[in-house]
């Protein structure tokens, strides 16, 4: 069956090394989406396991394969790209049966398995149309559509979506989820957007600068990250840090505080803490709540942007650093209005005090 | 405001079309003149030179002329000779640069830059400039033939056209159409499944129409024009394109009539056919739009 699993993977162009050895494990039949920041590698990643580049060092294995060296022909996989890559002098109909055609299928056969993937996609009544006469929408859905026609055991995805407007990407989204549902195949899907990532996949691999930052359940990643970055990269509107100094250690538990927070115990399993050391302190902005006493955060609103549902209010602390607070109700506030918030300690996560923690990515 | 505008657009419009046919006039004019002159007899022609009867079909018009060339050189068999040496240089430099091409920009192997490099600076090297050294090699070359081996290329077609099928030009105008060509649908055709012939002739082949007419057309201007290489390699009329048969009609007379009605008998089916495939390579351009 096809499991996927990158032991140590390398790639560099010349002197620069873009991929710097990576490990995941990805299971039979498992959603995977790698996430990072423009330029981390992720797209050179996915173009690695499908053979469009040569591997430097390291090994990659599909299903119990060892597939280094072999062509992309022959590794078993499908890919969606970012521009679709639909061929324009063909039909929808022999774009889709392209891969069929390619290695002899009868005529038969073809029309079977493409009348099956247009089922599934809903294209029917676009079978004979020229890419030119598509919308981006029903474009990607060819590029869907050849790529399941062969059923393939692996699925890679290139931000298949980032050519979408919002409303068209969400449908999208939801449609990739159902197909393998569907199908049952093992997918990797690259994206920037940690909202698809979060939504779409079973296991999430956050890379940074070549190198895997932390892997993980949706889940496990939000409520556990492993460092600043991931902590930083997930959620919207990202995690607050704050720089907070350690007055002392009991157990797993460390007391910190700083200017603007009252001094509170949070557990600190990241690392060492000692008493004096500087530490971030992490809160999601949809933890933070207006406190009914006197709280333990206080500063003065800035800006306030009401969503409806939600009020996203940005504060000005009292030692002068932001603060984003999401609060899951209406509310007014005026600006410069002062505001005490609360949160759960169990909920807030420190972290060491790594160096350039503070320009930690803004997403 | 608007009359303005619209009397500017207005003029603008005549003055462009003057202009065009200006230059149509000065392109077209040396082909009617060399149609007219074909029709007339010698004496006649030289007189009508300085006029613009040059340019009317009066006087004693008649076909004489071109009855007269083909009784003093094998016309037909001039014109066989180019028709097929360029025919099948065309074709062949077509398939071979257009692969070439085609691996310049989308394989990867060692020492593609370098050779990509060189082959490119042979692109300044006149044709003359080896014209000699080519001649002795020719000389000398084996072939295999349907009757053994034999030494030597000289008085053949072969000599005139394995020498043409490649060329940095030719290449030099695949490679850069291609590297114009979306990367991911090659991509996308590789992780299909299909084999480097199958991309080149499934995908690359359809989506480059525009380049493959302008790389015959150049390859065609060039072979069909050709005369000194004919000429240093060529010995029996048998062999000798049509360039190369214009030197019948100028030995120690004259005879301008007759050049005529041998330059129209060589010029206007080429026009006729280059004006066809102008139309069809607009066709293709418009039909092969590769589009995002
Ligand atoms: N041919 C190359 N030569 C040198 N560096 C390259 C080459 N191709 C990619 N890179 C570098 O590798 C890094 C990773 O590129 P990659 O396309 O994988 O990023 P990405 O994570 O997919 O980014 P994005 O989200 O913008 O698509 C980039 O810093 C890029 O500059
Ligand atoms: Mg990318």
């Amino acid at each position: 069956m096809a499991r996927i699993s990158l032991k140590n993977l390398k790639k560099s162009y010349g002197q620069t090394h873009v991929i710097k050895g990576v490990d995941i494990e990805i299971d039979d039949g498992e959603f995977c989406v790698f996430v990072g920041p423009s330029g981390c590698g992720k797209s050179t990643l996915l173009r690695m396991i499908a053979g469009l580049e040569d591997i430097s060092s390291g090994e990659l294995q599909i299903g119990e394969r060892v597939v280094n060296d072999l062509p992309p022909a022959q590794r078993g996989v499908a890919m969606v790209f970012q521009s679709y890559a639909i061929f324009p002098h063909m039909t929808v109909r022999e774009n889709v049966a392209f891969g069929l055609t390619i290695s002899g299928a009868s005529k038969a056969e073809k029309d079977a398995k493409v009348a099956e993937a247009a089922r599934i996609l809903q294209m029917e009544h676009l079978l004979d149309r020229r890419p030119s006469q598509l919308s981006g929408g029903q474009r990607q859905r060819v590029a869907i559509g050849r790529a399941i026609v062969r059923k393939p055991q692996v699925f890679l995805f290139d931000e298949p979506l980032s050519n979408l407007d919002a409303a068209l990407r969400m449908d999208m989204r939801m449609e990739i989820g159902k197909l393998h549902q569907q199908l049952g195949a093992t997918m990797i899907y690259v994206t920037h957007d940690q909202v698809e990532a979060m939504t779409l996949a079973d296991k999430i691999v956050v890379l940074k600068d070549g190198m895997v930052m932390q892997i993980g359940a949706p889940m496990d990643l939000y409520h556990d990250p492993a460092n600043l970055f991931v902590a930083g990269f997930l959620g919207a509107p990202s995690m607050n840090f704050l720089k907070v100094k350690v007055l002392g250690v009991n157990g797993g538990k460390v007391l910190v505080s700083n200017g603007a927070l009252d001094p509170v115990e949070v557990s600190g399993k990241r690392a060492l803490f000692k008493v004096g050391d500087e530490a971030i302190l992490g809160l999601r902005p949809q933890y933070l709540a207006v406190a009914q006493g006197a709280g333990r955060l206080h500063g003065a609103v800035a800006l306030t942007e009401r969503l409806g549902a939600e009020t996203v209010v940005e504060i000005a602390l009292k030692d002068g650093n932001p603060l984003i607070a999401a609060l899951s109700h209406d509310a007014v506030f005026g600006i410069g209005a002062q505001m005490n918030l609360d949160f759960d300690p169990d909920k807030a996560h420190l972290f060491p005090n790594e160096p350039g923690a503070g320009s930690v990515a803004k997403h | 405001m608007a009359m303005i505008a619209a009397d500017n657009r207005g003029l603008r419009l005549v003055t462009r079309y003057a202009v065009l046919v200006l230059i149509a006039i000065i392109f077209v004019f040396p082909l009617v003149f060399m149609l007219m002159s074909s029709l007339k007899p010698d004496q006649q022609l030289l007189q009508d030179s300085g006029n613009l009867r040059a340019f009317l079909p009066v006087g004693d018009i008649s076909l004489q002329n071109y009855t007269d060339a083909f009784q003093r050189a094998p016309v037909a068999t001039f014109v066989f000779n180019s028709v097929l040496v360029t025919g099948i240089t065309v074709a062949l430099s077509l398939l071979l640069c257009s692969a070439a091409g085609f691996a310049f920009v989308f394989v990867r192997w060692k020492g593609r830059d370098t050779l990509l490099a060189l082959l490119l600076a042979t692109l300044i090297l006149p044709f003359e400039t080896i014209a000699i050294p080519l001649l002795m090699m020719v000389a000398h070359l084996p072939w295999v033939g349907f009757d053994g081996v034999s030494w030597g290329w000289l008085n053949s077609y072969r000599v005139q056209i394995i020498p043409f099928i490649a060329d940095g030009l030719t290449v030099f105008l695949f490679v850069q159409y291609f590297k114009d060509l979306p990367g991911e649908l090659i991509e996308a055709a590789r992780v299909e499944g299909a084999s480097w012939w199958q991309i080149y002739r499934r995908i690359v082949m359809p989506l480059s129409g525009p380049i493959f007419a302008t790389a015959a057309i150049l390859k065609f201007l060039v072979m069909y024009n050709q005369y000194l290489w004919p000429l240093m390699v060529t010995q029996e009329e048998g062999y000798r394109p049509v360039m190369v048969g214009l030197q019948y009609f100028f030995q120690l007379n004259v005879a301008w009539g007759e050049v005529m009605a041998y330059l129209s008998m060589i010029t206007v089916p080429v026009l006729a056919f280059y004006l066809y495939l102008q139309k069809a390579f607009i066709a293709s351009i418009a039909s092969t739009g590769v589009k995002g």
